[in-house]
């Protein structure tokens, strides 16, 4: 599997991303905001978490009218696969790749700790891993989390089954506790938890690993 | 030219920062403040002739949100 990281100025999950990629078998080249084009014959694309362009005007704002976004929305147009994880979730909201917001936490914090998270579709690339129902433990540190839609837009991503994972116990306020929601194809996964910081055992919890190994396992097969 | 721009979040989207601001309001003894809905004011300095539909388009292209905010121009 190819896979390739978007660097923006502000990102601070992006090697994190590569390691947690590279440490599930994947190719992973890095690709800088200005540049116009993703390399050729790529799976994945993922965009890190972080504060790109200092959250400035809206957390995610500014990297998603960036040139490489351009070339991700194409990508994720021709079928490509994407996942957006923390800030990469607030891009992928913003270049409307997915639907809903993100905004203020409910109670104003920035939250950092470790969550319990429900999987509430294996049906996905990113989840196949795991059973509908587990419940994994993966970081969350986020000020902007509050995930949003109208009701018409909850009711279709509940429907379709496209919430791919709900906190245990809400930190943020997020609509119907989603903590994670996929495109209509189920190839781009947005999610504010970090995956890629759960996946070694310095990190103190290796549930994400299943994640990247789900993906692997799916998009290497393809 | 000049231009501001208003950007609120949409009527029924809950602003936890509004209801903070509120809420410290009553603190200081402010009684009978019954909502509080904070924004951005957005200004900028134009090319002489740029219509209003322009402004509309960086609106909608970049200065809201328009999932969870709406936007008002105001030509100075």
């Amino acid at each position: 599997m190819r896979a390739a990281v978007i660097v923006f100025p502000g990102s601070n999950c992006d090697r994190d991303m590569a390691v947690a990629l590279k440490a599930a078998g994947a190719d992973v080249q890095m690709v800088w905001h200005k540049d116009a084009d993703l390399p050729q014959g790529l799976d994945l694309v993922a965009i890190p978490g972080g504060f790109s362009f200092g959250d400035y005007l809206r957390c995610g704002a500014i990297a998603a009218r960036s040139p490489i976004c351009k070339a991700v929305i194409g990508h994720v147009e021709r079928g490509g696969y994407a996942l957006g994880v923390c800030n990469g979730f607030q891009v992928l909201t913003e270049t409307g790749l997915l639907p809903g917001a993100l905004m203020r936490n409910a109670g104003l914090k920035f939250i950092c700790k470790t969550v319990a998270l429900k999987v509430e579709t294996a049906a996905s690339a990113f989840t196949n891993s795991y059973k509908a129902g587990d419940v994994v433990q993966y970081p969350v540190a986020h000020h902007d989390g509050n995930y949003t839609t109208d009701a018409e837009t909850l009711a279709m991503l509940q429907g379709d089954d496209r919430v791919a994972f709900t906190y245990q116990n809400n930190p943020n306020g997020s609509i119907a506790d989603i903590a994670g929601v996929l495109s209509e194809n189920r190839r781009v996964l947005g999610m504010m938890p970090h995956p890629e910081r759960a996946v070694d055992a310095g990190h103190g919890a290796t549930d994400g690993q299943a994640l990247f190994r789900g993906l692997l396992s799916e998009l290497t097969a393809a | 030219m000049k231009a501001r721009v208003h950007v609120m979040l949409k009527a029924g989207v809950l602003d936890p920062q509004g209801a903070a601001v509120q809420h410290a309001l009553g603190s200081l003894g402010f009684d009978g403040v019954q909502g509080v809905r904070q924004g951005k004011v957005i200004e900028l300095e134009l090319a002489q002739g740029t219509t209003e539909a322009t402004i509309g388009e960086m609106c909608e292209k970049l200065l809201a949100n328009t999932v969870i905010e709406s936007y008002k121009i105001e030509v100075l």
